[in-house]
Order: structure tokens, then C-alpha cells, then sequence
């Protein structure tokens, strides 16, 4: 066992802002992460100068990364990272930033995830996502991430005995959330029946099951509890945050992530149990994945996510309220955006500020991040609790 | 011949002929690797030598001890179906032409996972499959994942059978149809089901064993063809070059003299102009009309097969002017396949050793039979390879050549 990490006293999540989502854009990259990073000051009521951290995640950045971004956007910054690690960008980015401020590297880090969607620009990125995506997956179909979750959707049902109608349950009730929050992409409520006779993508998944690619940005700012008492800002307390990447590399099929190692480690450091969270905040680009993180987060043993899909309600006055603003699958799926989305609604339920539907008396909330198809399965891992002060 | 594949529409003349997509062909230097072996018809993967770990995608290091020191190894194909899934929508054009696609997540018998085309044959997961490594029609290596038992012929799935280059329904052009190895060739595509053969002659008075027979048979029209005269070549393509899938260009001069064998270089010349120059010849004319059709339907232009010699690799003095030009015919094939690839044409090349013919007359055995070439140009072509050496003498210098070339030039000329 790897010696325990110190834990996250002190640190501060607050300002959760959203870039308003676009299916497709013409705008590059850096005018979301623009439009991000002036909500976050002025939201903070502070000027830029005054942000002395930046930690970036996007896709579309390209040719620049986060460097070019502080001349772009006029930062001089003494602490800066980029974290290209798509779905799970958001809870590492936190975890840095939260290292950052309690060293005194950085008092006010931005965390900014941002990408913009061109028409074609999603198949380009799927055909050479990565080197083994563009060597042994793309070529294979040219299906993008859809087949790889093909295979463990099917896989999964075989093995665990999931039906469509579960996977549907939790698609229907997140569209029932984000019916309320108003940046969601999709705007019309979801029928189970609907659901289960959308045009099929890559068998088993149908229609409803894959994320829609879109234009946005997702941001927070990290900083001490103190400075944001000072500024006057609500915030959440980070409690514990865990990452992990390329785990069970010998699982024929991925059935369980990189959750699993470290989760006690997770809840250890704040100091609560599955059975406190109010609300869980998973990345959903597919149904599945979402019970992969109910069973490998600890709310049910791992099989037994169809069951507890079938026990529970997931709307966010429900039993477990789950992906509260709609999550990627009915907002949409604005690139690295998505991995921020969770902690960003997750801020605002526990400080009070939501957009949309509201868990009532929310302390805990966890989020979960999933990132990086780079061959036949997710390579980067990582979950986060933040509390209500 | 399996039923399943069935006869192809007549084309309706009015719809425009459709231009010919390809499959992604990017690849990182690296994964190229799979192509050495999926040019033969092998699956070879990484294998570490410090410690036998194998390993796919392939990388740069060995995923377990790091060792840089990898080969390209033989795997048993034999492997577990773990999970499948059908594409309904693909991002690609290729791929949209064509779906529903069916893919297969395999666990390799040596303990790796992999995506492959998955044959319709191959039962639900979890099931035992085979994994061969074939060429796609962007001509890059990719697996397929077919039945481990029963009838597997990649040319009678429906769907993979775009991976081969299969002569059933299709009009193929024999440019020397006289010769030992054109009759044979001619008897063996059609016996492998195509529609028609254009068998090229020239030299009319010649009337060698056999031909009579060849010239008889159903299914088969002579064509004057002189490969040598480019104007014979132009007018023959003017006429049905818009027609042929296939070209098997069986058209070679063969004299068997070492460099100082004959003073001057007539022989050489000769040589040269029906081995490299015809070629060049055959490919000017008919190239570039073919790759315009390669997307012609379920059975439009799909092939250009060469008969080259082994002694393309590296030259048999002996044999010294026409060793030479076969290295030539050798190099503007390459070119050929580079072009055609962009029609998702494939060009075969065949290495035979001495063919037991009258220029090999003096040559110990083993020769091979006229027969046995033609039997493996259509194994190609129902098959998805681009190199073939077929027979012992081809496969032994094949090996040699591989292993250290400079030792094959001194053992050729002893």
C-alpha cells in the first residue's frame, strides 16, 4: 500500500461557472476558454491579474496548449499546467490546483475546460486520438469511441445481466434533470420507449446512449477557504480527491476502473462513507460507464449495478440523485468540458447555487471522472468529495 | 465455392459510377510492423526477445520489461472472442458504404487484447476464433477474427471478401495466355469462377502444347496483345480496358545468360523491353481507366497481379540480364502499388524460383510447375496478400534473403 497522502484541509472550489453550449461553432477553442476565464473574475470579483494559477484541458487547443494561452488571454501566471486527460481532466486539474494553492505556489488557480466543435472536427479528433486509437481501433470501423463501448456495454449485459431498459432508466431520468438546468443541448423530455427504439449506432448501444460532440466551457477557481471568505465567495470544502491511470491493464475487457484501487483512500480522507453522499456526479458519455462508477465508487457491489439502477430513482429529488444538471448525455458533450461538468454542478448543490433541479440539504457531493479511449479501454481514472462549509 | 456470394447486378448504365473510398490508412512507423507479415499472409506481432512478452498495438518498448529489443513473431492465431458489436454508423466513408459492420474484441491466445473484423461466420461471444492479419483496401495490415472451425474462406464472407481480390464474377485480362504459365493461369481463374478471360497473344503462327485446348475453352476470347509494342498495348486497352478487373501480366522473356554469356546487349534489351518496359506499357494503358473503376460495383477492378522472379531480390548470375530485368519490373511494380492503392487496387507480386519450363531446362530441381504458379496467383487473389513466393526455392531464398542479403548474393553466385 502506497503511503497515505496528506489530506486537502483548507482548500476552496467555488465560482462554478458554464460557457452556454453550441452543437457547432465557428469560434476556436480559446473563445470559450475566454469567455470561462472572464465569468470566473468577474464572478470572483477580482481582476485577472489576480488569478496567479491556470490549469487548462482541451482538445482543440491546437497548435497552442496552456502556455500559448497566457499570452492569448494576457495572464502572467506563476504556476500553469495543462492536463490532456479528457473526462478525468477536471478531478486531476482540481487535485493539482489543490496541491498548489496549499504549497503557496498559486493562491487563485482558474480550472478551465473548454473546446470548440467544428463541423467535422469530432471525426478528425476520433482518427488519431491517439497512437494506438489510429493504429489498431480507426482503422477498425471508424466507429470512434461508440465501438469501444459497444464492446463493454455488451460485455457487461452478458455478463451482469443488464438490460437496455436499466441503461434507459438512467438516460431518461438525467433528461428529466436537465430539463430544468437551462444550458442543456437537449430541451425535450426522454420516453423510456423512445429510448429503446432509437436508431441503433453500434449494437448495443442506440442513439440515446452516445454523448452528442458540442462547443463550451467549463471552469471553477481553486483557492484557500480563507481567501475565498474573504472575497465573500460560497464555496465547497475539497475532502479527498483520488486519481489513477491504466489500471487492471490485464482485464481482458474493462469491466471495472481504476476506482477500485483507490476509493477507500477516497472516502478515508473525507472522512465519510458512500452512504453519506447526497448526490453523485459521474462521467456519462455512455450509459454503462456511469454503472461502472455507481459499483467501483462503492454504492453496490460490482454485477450488481442493474439492480440497484431497478431499486432507485436518479431524478434529482430521487433516492439517488445522479448527474443533477442532466449530465454530458442530455447537456451535451463540449470535448475535455465534459470531465469538468460534474464538479462544476457538484459546486453548485452544495453551495446552493444551482442552475437547474436541486438536491435539498446536499453536503456531499461526489464526482467522478473517466477519461482517454486510447485503445480498447479508459486509461485515466479519478474521483472527488466536495462538501458544503 | 460457397453459395453465399452471389452474382452481382448488371450495372444500370445511367447511375454514375461510383469513385472508389479506402479505409483509414494513417499508421504510426511502428504498427507498420504488421504489414511484413500480412504481406505473406502471416500474423506476426511483437514479440520481446529479453523477456517473450507479446504485445499489441504495437510500441516502441516492451509494455512489461521496457527492453527495446523486439521482433516481429508468428502468433498461433488462435483466440476468444470476448465481446462483439455491429456498426450502424461509421465516421468514415469507407466504412459508411458498408455498414452494418461487425467488429470483434479478442483475447489472443499469447494473452493480448485486440479489435478485428469479425466474419459473419464466427459465432456470438464468447466463442473460439482465428486471427489473421490480411491486407485492406487501403493496402495497410489489419486483423480478422474468423471461425475457428469450418468453412473459413475469407472470399466467400460477404462483407470480407473486400479484402480479397476474389476472380469469381469478375473478367480478367491474361496478357500472355500462350506461355506454360498463361494457359495455366487462364484454366485456373476460370475454374476459380470468373466471368471471362481475355487471353492476350502474340506471335499467331506460334501453336505450343496445349493451346489449342486453351483457346477453346468457354468463357475465353483472344486478344492480339504485343507488350512490346505500345501501340498493340493502347488498342487493346482502348477497346476493353474500361472492362478488365483484373490484369495478370504473365508476359516475361527469359534467356538464361551470365554477363559475359553473349557480347552486347540485345539479350538484355529484349528482356527489358517485355519485363520492365511492357509492364510500364500495360500499366500506362490500363491503370489508369482501372482506377476509375475500383469502386465499380461488387465486382469492379480489384487486382493487378505480376509474375516477377526471385531472382528480383537479389540476382542469380547466371541468369544475370534477366535477373536484371526482373529487379527493374520489380521496382516499377512497387511504383505500380503505390499508385493504384489510392483505387483501393491491389498489385500482386509473384517471386517463383526456376519455373519448370524450357529456359529452366538446365536448372537442377526443384522447378515448379506451370500449374502450381497459377495455383498461387489465384490463392492470392481469393486470399489478401500482395507478395508471394511460391514453391521451396522461393521460400529458401526468400529466408536467406531476409536473414542477411549480402550472404545470399555470394551463395547465388557460386
Amino acid at each position: 500500500m502506497a503511503s497515505r497522502n496528506a489530506n486537502y484541509d483548507g482548500v476552496a472550489v467555488a465560482v462554478p461557472v458554464t460557457v452556454p453550449y453550441e452543437r457547432f461553432s465557428i469560434r476556436g477553442a480559446h473563445w470559450f476558454i475566454a469567455r470561462a476565464l472572464k465569468a470566473l473574475v468577474d464572478g470572483a470579483g477580482i481582476s485577472k491579474d489576480d488569478v496567479d494559477g491556470l490549469c487548462v484541458a482541451s482538445f482543440t487547443l491546437a497548435p497552442d496548449s496552456a502556455v500559448g494561452l497566457t499570452q492569448h488571454l494576457g495572464l502572467s501566471p506563476r504556476w500553469l499546467d495543462h492536463v490532456p486527460m479528457g473526462g478525468a481532466s477536471g478531478i486531476v486539474s482540481l487535485r493539482r490546483a489543490a496541491r498548489a494553492v496549499q504549497a503557496g505556489d498559486a493562491e487563485i488557480v482558474a480550472c478551465i475546460a473548454g473546446d470548440t466543435n467544428h463541423v467535422d472536427s469530432f471525426r478528425q479528433s476520433t482518427a488519431s486520438f491517439s497512437m494506438f486509437a489510429q493504429d489498431a481501433v480507426y482503422p477498425y470501423g471508424a466507429g470512434g469511441p461508440n465501438t469501444s463501448f459497444a464492446f463493454l456495454t455488451a460485455y457487461y449485459m452478458r455478463t451482469y445481466g443488464a438490460k437496455p431498459e436499466d441503461f434507459g432508466k438512467l438516460c431518461v431520468a438525467q433528461r428529466a434533470n436537465a430539463l430544468h438546468f437551462p444550458h442543456a443541448l437537449f430541451k425535450r423530455p426522454l420516453s423510456l420507449d423512445e429510448y429503446l427504439t432509437a436508431r441503433p449506432v453500434a449494437d448495443p448501444l442506440r442513439l440515446f446512449d452516445c454523448v452528442m460532440p458540442c462547443a463550451g466551457a467549463e471552469a471553477f477557481l481553486v483557492m484557500s477557504e480563507d481567501r475565498a471568505r474573504r472575497l465573500g465567495l460560497p464555496h465547497a470544502r475539497l475532502t479527498g480527491a483520488i486519481e489513477r491511470h491504466n489500471a487492471f491493464p490485464d482485464d481482458p475487457v474493462q469491466h471495472r476502473g481504476g476506482w477500485v484501487m483507490d476509493r477507500d483512500r477516497l472516502y478515508e480522507s473525507a472522512g465519510v462513507g458512500p452512504e453519506d453522499i447526497d448526490l453523485l456526479q459521474a462521467y456519462d458519455d455512455y450509459p454503462v460507464i456511469c454503472v461502472l462508477q455507481i459499483e467501483d465508487l462503492g454504492f453496490c457491489a460490482k454485477g450488481e449495478g442493474p439492480d440497484f439502477i431497478r431499486r432507485h430513482t436518479f431524478e434529482a429529488n430521487g433516492s439517488f440523485p445522479f448527474n443533477t444538471s442532466g449530465g454530458q448525455l442530455s447537456i451535451g458533450q463540449a470535448g475535455a468540458a465534459g470531465g469538468t461538468l460534474g464538479i462544476v454542478e457538484a459546486i453548485r448543490q452544495v453551495t446552493g447555487q444551482t442552475l437547474g433541479a436541486r438536491v435539498e440539504n446536499a453536503r456531499h457531493a461526489l464526482v467522478s471522472g473517466f477519461g482517454m479511449i486510447n485503445f480498447d479501454r479508459g486509461l485515466c481514472t479519478g474521483a472527488a468529495i466536495l462538501a458544503a462549509t | 465455392m460457397s453459395e453465399t456470394i452471389k452474382r452481382p447486378k448488371r450495372k444500370n448504365p445511367i447511375l454514375k459510377t461510383r469513385a472508389p473510398t479506402l479505409p483509414p490508412d494513417r499508421r504510426s512507423r511502428i504498427a507498420l510492423g504488421l504489414v511484413r507479415g500480412a504481406a505473406l499472409g502471416n500474423l506476426e506481432l511483437q514479440c520481446c526477445v529479453a523477456c517473450g512478452a507479446v504485445q499489441y498495438p504495437p510500441r516502441e518498448a516492451c509494455v512489461r520489461c521496457l527492453s527495446a529489443e523486439l521482433e516481429w513473431t508468428v502468433m498461433s492465431g488462435r483466440g476468444e472472442l470476448v465481446s462483439e458489436t455491429t456498426l450502424r454508423h461509421s465516421q468514415e466513408l469507407f466504412f459508411r458504404e458498408r455498414v452494418p459492420w461487425r467488429l470483434g474484441l479478442v483475447r489472443l491466445a499469447e494473452g493480448v487484447s485486440l479489435v478485428a473484423h469479425l466474419d459473419a461466420r464466427c459465432g456470438p461471444a464468447p466463442s473460439a476464433v482465428t486471427i489473421e492479419a490480411v491486407l485492406d483496401r487501403a493496402g495497410q495490415a489489419v486483423l480478422v477474427a474468423k471461425p475457428s472451425a469450418g468453412e473459413t474462406a475469407l472470399a466467400d464472407e460477404p462483407k470480407l471478401r473486400d479484402f480479397t481480390s476474389d476472380p469469381r464474377f469478375r473478367k480478367v485480362l491474361v496478357t500472355d495466355a500462350k506461355s506454360p504459365v498463361g494457359q495455366a493461369v487462364v484454366k485456373a481463374v476460370l475454374e476459380a469462377g470468373a466471368d471471362l478471360v481475355w487471353a492476350g497473344h502474340c506471335e499467331p503462327w506460334k501453336n505450343p502444347p496445349g493451346w489449342p485446348a486453351v483457346a477453346e475453352l468457354p468463357k475465353v476470347t483472344l486478344v492480339p496483345l504485343d507488350v512490346t509494342d505500345t501501340k498493340s498495348v493502347n488498342e487493346l486497352a482502348a477497346e476493353l480496358g474500361f472492362k478488365v478487373d483484373i490484369v495478370i501480366n504473365t508476359a516475361e522473356h527469359h534467356r538464361t545468360f551470365g554477363i559475359f554469356g553473349r557480347a552486347g546487349v540485345e539479350t538484355a534489351r529484349a528482356e527489358m523491353e517485355t519485363n520492365c518496359f511492357g509492364l510500364l506499357r500495360l500499366a500506362q494503358a490500363f491503370g489508369p481507366v482501372m482506377q476509375s473503376r475500383g469502386a465499380d460495383g461488387d465486382a469492379g477492378a480489384v487486382a493487378w497481379v505480376n509474375l516477377l522472379s526471385v531472382y528480383a531480390l537479389s540476382n542469380f548470375p547466371q541468369h544475370a540480364t534477366y535477373s536484371a530485368s526482373m529487379a527493374a519490373a520489380l521496382s516499377v511494380a512497387q511504383a505500380l502499388r503505390s499508385e493504384m492503392r489510392t483505387a483501393g487496387i491491389r498489385v500482386v507480386n509473384i517471386f517463383p524460383g526456376p519455373i519448370d519450363d524450357e529456359w529452366n531446362q538446365l536448372l537442377l530441381p526443384p522447378k515448379l510447375a506451370p500449374s502450381a504458379v497459377a495455383r498461387a496467383i489465384v490463392g492470392a487473389l481469393k486470399g489478401s496478400v500482395e507478395d508471394v513466393y511460391p514453391g521451396d526455392i522461393a521460400q529458401d531464398w526468400l529466408a536467406r534473403f531476409r536473414d542477411n542479403p549480402k550472404a545470399l548474393e555470394r551463395e547465388l553466385g557460386r
